[in-house]
């Protein structure tokens, strides 16, 4: 671990201006940041410490949405009552996310920033092009059972490893973020992660000196909401694949289908066409089919992860059985 | 004075039956719990030593070639460093279990990638740490180091191989025949409590403490290796945080830290980091197993062949025993069994939680299945018709065996239907039901040991013998064989273990712990007795001690006339080990469902039925064969070791990536322990426990996901992207 130096923010501004200089680090939770800094993977100088800067509250929004503060921990969000009667997809992601220990921890911020779970990103003494640009891509060629299918490059084949960003996806959440200079802005969710292209470090929107606030849901759906995980272990696993699903039926047909995935892709997968297709459908196999057709049209796997693609093709129809079975 | 017990002869005398006091096999809870849930126990770490600094190992990134040059100069000037320790006797691989000599050393070689190659010794951990990932190392690789297993041709282990009669005309002419083969992938101990030591040096004395499961092996390795002579060497490992094999020999962190203390004369602290156990520890090896069964008709076997694939480092003399139990398990006129090790560049093989059986059984007994089904024959009954009335490769007669009591108990108790069996019978919503059954069986291990019991005027004794407590209760069924033999309470029992200053044993491995030091603490106790007896006049076996008192009247206080008593035991196995075929045996039953959509397996409910002799202690000896079905779930359907194809380093190295079950994998467990006492084993008529859990259970597992949908799998562990490949429509 890196000597660093360490500063606590008491506000937001406070927070903005630390996190600006060229050295400097945010840490929430420390779940997934001191890992890295010991494996010498983030070498922060300096470590801004959020956790006292005031943006833990989740609370109602005019619109009848909610709104969870960036500092809000996995377990408080995941508890709260309106985020298990109007968004239980969210809740249902942070639970299959984790362990308990670490859900109290973890923050809205923190997860979605978390990095990649790729082997040779974590090992310094592999070569990755995330992190070292141009040292090369260890996982292709190598053990890449975690690894994408969609959206991946020469460069770079990770995941987003993380659960709570894939139900936010579904959702249609927004993250909103505020700069050094005072300024704010909102970004949804679905275009907050990048795909690896050729800038593999670069793993999300935010540029230096801006910090997550908070996250805003929506007004409530009507449907069901479903997450799916498969995983190796029943628990404490990071996910081969996920869905998070929201699906409302009437009149025998699918009237809104909102579907992201997780464990496929460099972020939280999510393709418009597939609720086009879906959506006034009567639900059949046949439909589940076009609809898997339509999200695996160009996957292509490396190998030890080659399963993935009909992994996701299985799970997405034991999805929609369900949640039609449920909301009829 | 010393008494000295050589077993001969099997003791049918079950003198531990007809003791007094009633605590022999009495679930009496740990009796050092209580210190380790509230923190107060010290694992090797945690001993506040004044003037401590912290070693942290550097290790090798490439995987196999010379170190040209380690440029000390480059952490030198770093905050808090203090030294570079580059020292030829720094070892470069843990010892192998009962070793007794230093392991490879030489660290300006290298041989596999991760292996340690220096020791940065600095102020703090993190200086330590930060310093040892910057320190400059110069290389010459050589490249073409053969990395996996079938990159090479392998040797032969030729004491391992059997040929008796002709396998290959049994097979041509069964009735049913079975011929395939099954994989393991590597596993690691992953052992909660990291690899650590703390060494001191007082000029002419090293106090080591570290975290060991053999003591009495472990002086010698260090003292070899740091050509120091023993008796100036002394090893303290109270409590050790797991072992699982991975501590049964002295691993880099001990030595290094020894080194530095002697060298820089301050405490020196070495702990690994959890990639560093992970990457430079003990790995069990992969294996691949052809096995060939042959039956009659009604099932009985009349060929059987088992031969394996393992790995190990060049010059490494351990080969993962897989055909342990297979050369006794089933009788079978015909038979070839057959043992070759790949000599490849991943880090060192070594025992890993049941070495041998955990990966053998699983495999002879996902064949067995497959021959039940071809045969038509239910899976318990076809185990049933196979048992041998004695060893069938040497003759010998079992010491005692349950295996028959075992599969029937088991059977019953679980709700066997052995009735037909077919796969994909019962479906709840996405997920296949099924069942699966297995034998186990793990040879029956037994040392020479010693230990030292002393009586005191006040009713209290303490025991004392170098004998570690892994976290597997020797602490308390030590107390619970004195408290017996001596009629004392277990609470006024003192029991001290893990210095190398009391008296020698093998310390814990193999499952032998309980039935090595529990002899060696028999032997003294009746030694006592004897004495006790002859002050009272009469005879040893008429003398009744219960509750401190001894029957006609006496105190203890009196009896002892104020002056404690001492007496050592010396067991020592004789001729009986060869007399003898010893092992445990037992039955597994397992409920398995498997998503017929994500190819998930969960186990639902799961059964053990074992025996494995006397029963020291019912809740310990319940707890380890939880532990041991718990690593059979790890085993069938989760833990693998994943090494990189180009330079064999290994990847997943923590416990968030390498998947040990979680308390969500883990059904409730039954636990059925079969009377048992056998008299060629021990004098105390016990045998071991804790690896037997594990000899087996993933085939039961195994053959529940065949049952439940159809997937018929032949490579453990059987992950959903294995199970969706075998996965029917
Ligand atoms: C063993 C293990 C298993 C896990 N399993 C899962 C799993 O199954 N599913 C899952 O989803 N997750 C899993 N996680 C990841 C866990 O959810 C994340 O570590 C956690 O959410 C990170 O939150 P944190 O607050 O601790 O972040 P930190 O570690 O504090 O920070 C992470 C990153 O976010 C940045 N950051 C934090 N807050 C902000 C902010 N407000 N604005 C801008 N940047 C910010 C930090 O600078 C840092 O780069 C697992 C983690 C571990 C260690
Ligand atoms: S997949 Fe991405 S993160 Fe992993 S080694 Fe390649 S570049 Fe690095």
């Amino acid at each position: 671990m890196r000597p660093f130096q360490y500063e606590r923010a008491r506000t937001l501004g406070d927070a903005a201006r630390l996190v600006a200089g060229a050295d400097a680090m945010a840490i929430a939770g420390g779940s997934n940041l001191l890992d890295l800094m010991k494996l010498q993977v983030e070498t922060p100088g300096e470590l801004v410490d959020i956790n006292r800067a005031g943006f833990a509250e989740i609370e109602d929004a005019d619109d009848g949405g909610l709104r969870i503060g960036a500092l809000a921990t996995n377990t408080a969000t995941a508890v709260h009552p309106r985020v298990r009667s109007d968004y239980p997809v969210l809740a249902r992601a942070i639970l299959a996310g984790a362990t308990q220990q670490l859900r109290n921890k973890a923050t809205t911020g923190g997860n979605l920033c978390q990095r990649t779970r790729c082997f040779y990103f974590m090992n310094i003494d592999q070569p990755c092009n995330k992190r070292e640009p141009g040292s090369g891509c260890g996982a292709i060629d190598g053990v890449a059972k975690l690894h994408a299918v969609l959206g991946t490059s020469d460069e770079c084949i990770a995941t987003y490893p993380g659960d709570m960003a894939v139900a936010l996806s579904a959702l249609d959440a927004t993250v909103q973020i505020a700069s050094v200079d005072g300024a704010e802005r909102s970004v949804p969710v679905r275009d907050f992660h990048c795909l690896p292209g050729d800038t593999p470090w670069r793993e999300n929107v935010l540029e230096d000196g801006e910090v997550i606030t908070a996250v805003t849901l929506p007004a409530p759906v009507a449907g069901v909401q479903l997450y799916r995980k498969v995983r190796e272990r029943s628990s404490y696993a990071f996910a081969l694949v996920s869905i998070a699903a929201i699906v409302e039926m009437r009149d025998g047909v699918i009237a809104r289908a909102d579907l992201s995935f997780g464990g496929l892709a460099h972020k939280p997968w999510h393709d418009l066409r597939i609720s086009d297709l879906l959506e006034g459908a009567a639900p059949s196999a046949q439909l589940y089919d076009a609809a898997a057709d339509l999200l695996l049209e160009d996957a292509r796997g490396y190998g030890e992860n080659d399963f993935k693609i009909p992994l996701a093709r299985r799970t997405l129809h034991a999805v929609l059985a369900q949640a039609v079975e449920d909301a009829a | 004075m010393t008494v000295h017990l050589k077993q001969d002869e099997p003791d049918t005398s079950n003198r531990l039956d007809g003791m007094k006091q009633g605590v022999i096999g009495q679930p009496i809870s740990r009796v050092e719990g209580l210190a380790k849930v509230t923190g107060t126990a010290p694992y090797a770490a945690e001993y506040p030593i004044e003037g401590c600094v912290e070693g942290v190992l550097a290790t090798a990134t490439i995987t196999r070639g010379e170190i040209l040059k380690i440029d000390k100069d480059s952490v030198l000037g770093m905050p808090g460093v203090i030294a570079v320790i580059d020292d030829p006797r720094l070892t470069t691989r843990a010892a192998q279990g009962t070793a007794n000599e230093a392991p490879q050393q030489s660290p300006r070689t290298v041989c596999y990638w991760g292996q340690p190659i220096a020791l940065v010794v600095a102020e703090t951990f993190e200086q330590a740490r930060d310093a040892a990932k910057h320190l400059a190392v110069e290389y010459r690789p050589h490249d073409g180091a053969p990395l996996s297993p079938d990159a090479v041709e392998p040797e032969e282990q030729e004491d391992e191989t059997v040929r008796q009669g002709d396998l290959v005309h049994a097979m041509s002419e069964a009735a049913h025949s079975v011929d395939v083969t099954f994989t393991t992938k590597g596993h690691a101990s992953a052992a909660m409590e990291p690899h650590a030591a703390i060494a001191q040096w007082d000029g002419d004395q090293l106090t080591v403490h570290a975290s060991l499961q053999m003591l009495n092996y472990n002086i010698s390795e260090l003292a070899d290796a740091i050509d120091l002579p023993e008796e100036k060497v002394r090893l303290v490992s109270r409590f050790v945080g797991g072992g699982f094999g991975s501590k049964l020999g002295v691993s880099e962190e001990t030595v290094a830290a020894a080194i530095a203390a002697m060298q820089l004369e301050r405490p020196v602290r070495v702990v690994m980091s959890r990639q560093q156990v992970f990457q430079c520890i003990m790995r069990r090896s992969e294996t691949t197993q052809r096995l060939r069964l042959a039956a009659d008709q009604k099932g009985r076997l009349t060929g059987f062949g088992h031969e394996a694939l393992v790995s190990n480092l060049p010059g490494e003399t351990f080969a993962e025993p897989v055909l342990q139990s297979s050369h006794f398990l089933y009788a079978a006129q015909n038979r070839k069994l057959m043992l070759e090790v790949a000599r490849i560049h991943r880090m060192t093989a070594g025992s890993v939680r049941a070495p041998g059986e955990a990966v053998g059984m699983p495999a002879l007994e996902g064949a067995m299945d497959v021959l039940a089904e071809r045969a038509g024959i239910d899976p318990v009954e076809l185990r049933l018709r196979n048992i041998p009335k004695e060893n069938p490769e040497e003759g010998l007669p079992f010491s005692s065996h349950k295996l028959a009591e075992c599969l029937r108990e088991g059977a019953e108790a679980f709700g066997w239907d052995s009735g037909p069996r077919k796969p994909r019978q019962k479906r709840k919503g996405e997920w296949w039901v099924g069942t699966g059954m297995a034998s186990a069986a793990r040879v029956h291990n037994v040392g020479e040991a010693k230990a030292r019991v002393t009586l005191k005027p006040d009713g209290t004794a303490l025991v004392e013998t170098d004998m570690t407590d892994i976290g597997t209760g020797t602490y308390t069924i030590l107390a619970q064989i004195a408290g017996e033999m001596l009629g004392l309470d277990p609470e006024n029992v003192l029991v001290d273990l893990g210095d190398t200053r009391h008296p020698r044993g093998p310390g814990s491995g193999g499952s032998w712990g309980a039935s090595s030091s529990g002899s060696a603490v028999y032997v003294a106790c009746k030694a006592l007795r004897e004495e006790l007896a002859d002050r009272v006049g009469v005879t040893e076996t008429k003398l009744d001690l219960a509750d401190g008192k001894v029957a006609g009247g006496h105190s203890l206080a009196q009896v002892l006339a104020g002056e404690p008593l001492a007496r050592e035991g010396h067991y020592e196995p004789g001729a009986i080990a060869d007399d003898f075929t010893a092992a445990g045996f037992g039955a597994f039953f397992a409920q398995v469902r498997v998503n017929h959509f994500t190819g998930e397996s969960r186990v639902d409910r799961m059964l053990g039925a074992f025996g494995f002799g006397r029963v020291l202690n019912r809740k310990t000896a319940r707890s380890q064969c939880l532990g041991g079905i718990t690593w059979s779930i790890g085993a069938a359907l989760t833990e693998a070791l994943e090494f990189d194809p180009r330079d064999g380093h290994l990847v997943n190295c923590d416990l968030a990536e390498y998947h040990v079950p979680v308390h969500r994998d883990v059904p409730d467990l039954e636990v059925i322990m079969v009377e048992e006492r056998d008299p060629a084993a021990s004098p105390i008529q016990a045998k071991g426990i804790g690896e037997l859990g594990m000899c087996g259970g993933a085939a039961a597992i195994g053959n529940a996901i065949y049952n439940a949908c159809g997937a018929r799998l032949f490579d453990y562990p059987m992950t959903p992207d294995r199970v969706l490949a075998c996965m029917p429509d």
